[in-house]
């Protein structure tokens, strides 16, 4: 392969590697999660202020805490939660950095 | 480190929602500068990265977890306003579409998740790395040091904001050495996830990295080959 296009080839595998990693983390690895409170949770209860939280007015959402309702398997539920988080978050960033590219003078 | 409705009164809530739309807009700005062949994918592949990473709660002590905020990496690789865009993206999808933080607190979320890790670890990044020689591991020593500092900071910003508005009374000092030394853990979390990914960059493809943080173009030639 001449020197370009392997820059090329080198250049689309990295993509698709990364993409990879990112749904592998997202659909898989987060099943791995630790059930733990986050350090912020944990210090609420520990210091008397946990009780103040109210729940959020889209916590009714089937999507609410990362799960998909009506699908009883954890796992699978939180797969696709992960998988529906990481289009949104990718059409979306895309989207907005490909409009405010467009919108410069060069 | 999402934090729910109910912890900040209201009209803290609202400043810190005033300070978040401040940034938004100052980076919608410094975004168009900063977006080129480079980074406009590299934005949407780090935005991705930091949602799913974010998922992933990760044990640090008895009894509690953290998780990457990515700010730190964000800004190395896509520079500071990108960083508080994408991270803003990801902050506002998790509270709309699954309810991790809340909505009346999202101001304070975007700041403490989007703007203060962002600004802090690209502070500290470009610092260090203007002391390191262009080696290979620039960008994860520099990303690394940024990342480690970047958490503790968002920690202590939302300490200061709880001892501003916070709902119930509580004794500064504890929530402020709870809060600092749960948050100095995970940033070693932060700090190793972040060198590992920009390590695997700069053994990969070099040339995304930007210039500032790259290894030498001899190196980056050698990679390639």
């Amino acid at each position: 392969m001449s020197a370009p296009a392997r820059a090329a080839a080198r250049s689309r595998s990295f993509w698709w590697v990364a993409g990879g990693v990112v749904l592998m983390v997202a659909v898989a690895v987060s099943a791995l999660a630790s059930a733990h409170p986050d350090g912020l949770e944990w210090t609420a209860e520990h210091l008397g202020f946990g009780g103040a939280a109210t729940d959020s007015v889209v916590a009714a959402l089937p999507t609410a805490g990362y799960g998909i309702a009506g699908i009883d398997n954890a796992l699978l539920s939180n797969g696709l939660a992960g998988l529906l988080g990481v289009l949104v978050v990718a059409a979306v960033s895309l989207g907005l950095a490909r409009l405010l590219r467009s919108g410069r003078a060069n | 480190m999402h934090v729910p409705d109910g912890f900040l009164d209201l009209p803290t809530s609202a400043a810190t929602g005033v300070v978040a739309v401040g940034a938004i807009a100052l980076a919608l700005r410094g975004a168009r500068r900063e977006l080129d062949e480079r980074t406009t994918p590299l934005a949407g592949l780090v935005a991705t990265f930091v949602f799913a990473a974010q998922m992933v709660n990760f044990p640090v002590g008895a009894g509690t977890s953290g998780h990457l905020i990515g700010g730190a990496l964000a800004a190395v690789l896509v520079g500071p306003w990108t960083a508080t865009l994408c991270l803003t993206v990801v902050t506002v999808v998790q509270a709309l579409l699954f309810a991790d933080g809340g909505i009346t607190a999202l101001g304070t979320n975007v700041v403490l998740l989007a703007v203060v890790p962002v600004w802090v670890g690209w502070g500290v990044a470009t610092l260090v790395a203007r002391f390191l020689p262009a080696s290979r591991l620039r960008a994860a020593w520099s990303g690394a040091a940024a990342a480690l500092v970047s958490v503790p900071a968002a920690a202590l910003t939302f300490t200061a904001l709880y001892a501003v508005g916070g709902a119930v009374p509580v004794p500064l000092d504890a929530l402020a050495a709870t809060m600092l030394g749960v948050h100095a853990l995970i940033g070693l979390g932060e700090a190793a996830v972040t060198f590992g990914v920009l390590a695997a960059i700069a053994a990969s493809r070099p040339d995304l990295l930007p210039a500032r943080f790259a290894p030498a173009p001899a190196q980056a030639e050698a990679v390639a080959a």
